[in-house]
């Protein structure tokens, strides 16, 4: 549907992976800063005059 | 199609006269040409006003959800898969139901008839030759059926339906030359930015009266996610995103049970290609799953099985 690659991560990690998590949350993190800010799908305020 | 018909109301006019159903849903003609519309029959005496012929696209499980009455319903193949889907998800059981099977001869498509006339249809009619003949104020054209179909029809390769009690007719062939997916391949094909763009066009005439949803027989839930206030998870006006999160959510709660019948389509007033949507997520469950909505009542729908070998590749 027009989402940049990259930016939808999918894991399983179980409650006893913490080492798991760090490394998952770190390289998502990682992946989503390198596209920069999303700017699709993201709903403009009204600009109020 | 007259012996359709002659069948279904003498089907019909058995059923309730020896009291197996209390109602037998079926098609009326409609006030307006080309547009058949639903008709509850509970009386022998009233079963004359049920017809069929190739107008009668309206998917008639959507008016099954949560009936208490035995009920005769008339069925080609698509109502009769989402039939099965209603009874697998417990909106009607089947001990309720009498099937009345209708080999189905494809139906044709107001708005591509509409389409290749100037000025108003005043009358619609089908020769047994498969022409279909329309004719409106100062002019009268005939097609051939397979030019004005519908474009799920064009491409349907479950005709007869898979469940019946009785059926009107002897079954007819079923396609097997189509290829169901090729529009979908060429939007798989886009890169993000074109697919991105593919989609806002797709849905950029919505007017948000989901009319896809009430027409869809799968969109049974008592509140509607686009209607819930609290939480309010879309919202309600014309923001290209609220359009996007409607069209793709709805379509996401029909993956693995939608049966292509086309209703949404039909039913659109601005003629989006809502199928655009649901029918990846057809081919999707297709290939991952090997699975086709509404084929039988035994097996459960892939996203309601877990299976170890289910495809996970996304998942790291």
């Amino acid at each position: 549907m027009g989402i940049e690659p990259g930016r939808l991560h999918f894991s399983w990690i179980s409650s006893a992976e913490s080492t798991k998590f760090v490394k998952v949350a770190t390289e998502v993190t990682q992946a989503v800063k390198e596209l920069g800010p999303n700017r699709h799908f993201v709903k403009e305020k009204v600009k109020v005059a | 199609m007259q012996e359709y018909t002659d069948k279904i109301r003498q089907i019909a006019r058995r059923l309730l006269e020896e009291g197996t159903v209390d109602m037998v849903i079926g098609f009326r003609k409609g006030s307006m040409p080309i547009m058949n519309e639903p008709c509850m029959v509970r009386r022998p005496q009233d079963v004359d006003q049920l017809v069929w012929d190739s107008n009668c696209g309206i998917n008639l499980a959507n008016y099954l959800t949560d009936r208490k009455e035995k009920i005769g319903v008339v069925a080609k193949g698509c109502d009769s898969r989402n039939i099965v889907t209603h009874i697998i998800e417990n909106k009607i059981d089947r001990d309720q139901l009498h099937i009345i099977g209708v080999p189905c001869g494809a139906m044709i498509d107001k708005r591509k008839i509409a389409s290749l006339v100037e000025g108003e249809i005043t009358d619609v009619t089908e020769t047994e030759a498969g022409k279909v003949i329309v004719k409106g104020e100062g002019f009268e054209k005939s097609f051939d059926k397979a030019e004005v179909l519908q474009e799920n029809c064009a491409i349907c390769i479950h005709r007869n339906p898979v469940v019946h009690d009785e059926m009107v007719a002897e079954p007819v062939e079923e396609q097997t030359d189509v290829d169901r997916y090729a529009d979908i391949r060429e939007i798989e094909a886009m890169s993000d930015a074109e697919r991105k763009a593919f989609f806002d066009d797709l849905y950029k005439e919505c007017i948000r009266c989901y009319a896809c949803r009430n027409a869809c027989p799968l969109c049974y839930c008592p509140t509607c996610f686009v209607d819930e206030s609290r939480p309010q998870w879309v919202g309600k006006g014309q923001n290209e995103n609220d359009i996007r999160t409607f069209h793709f959510l709805r379509a996401y709660h029909c993956a693995g049970r939608c049966t292509d019948c086309g209703a949404c389509e039909r039913a659109c007033p601005v003629g989006i290609k809502v199928r655009m949507l649901t029918k990846k997520l057809e081919k999707d469950c297709k290939e991952l799953f090997d699975w086709e909505a509404g084929i039988s009542l035994e097996n459960r729908p892939p996203l309601d099985a877990y299976r170890p070998n289910d495809p996970d590749e996304f998942i790291k």
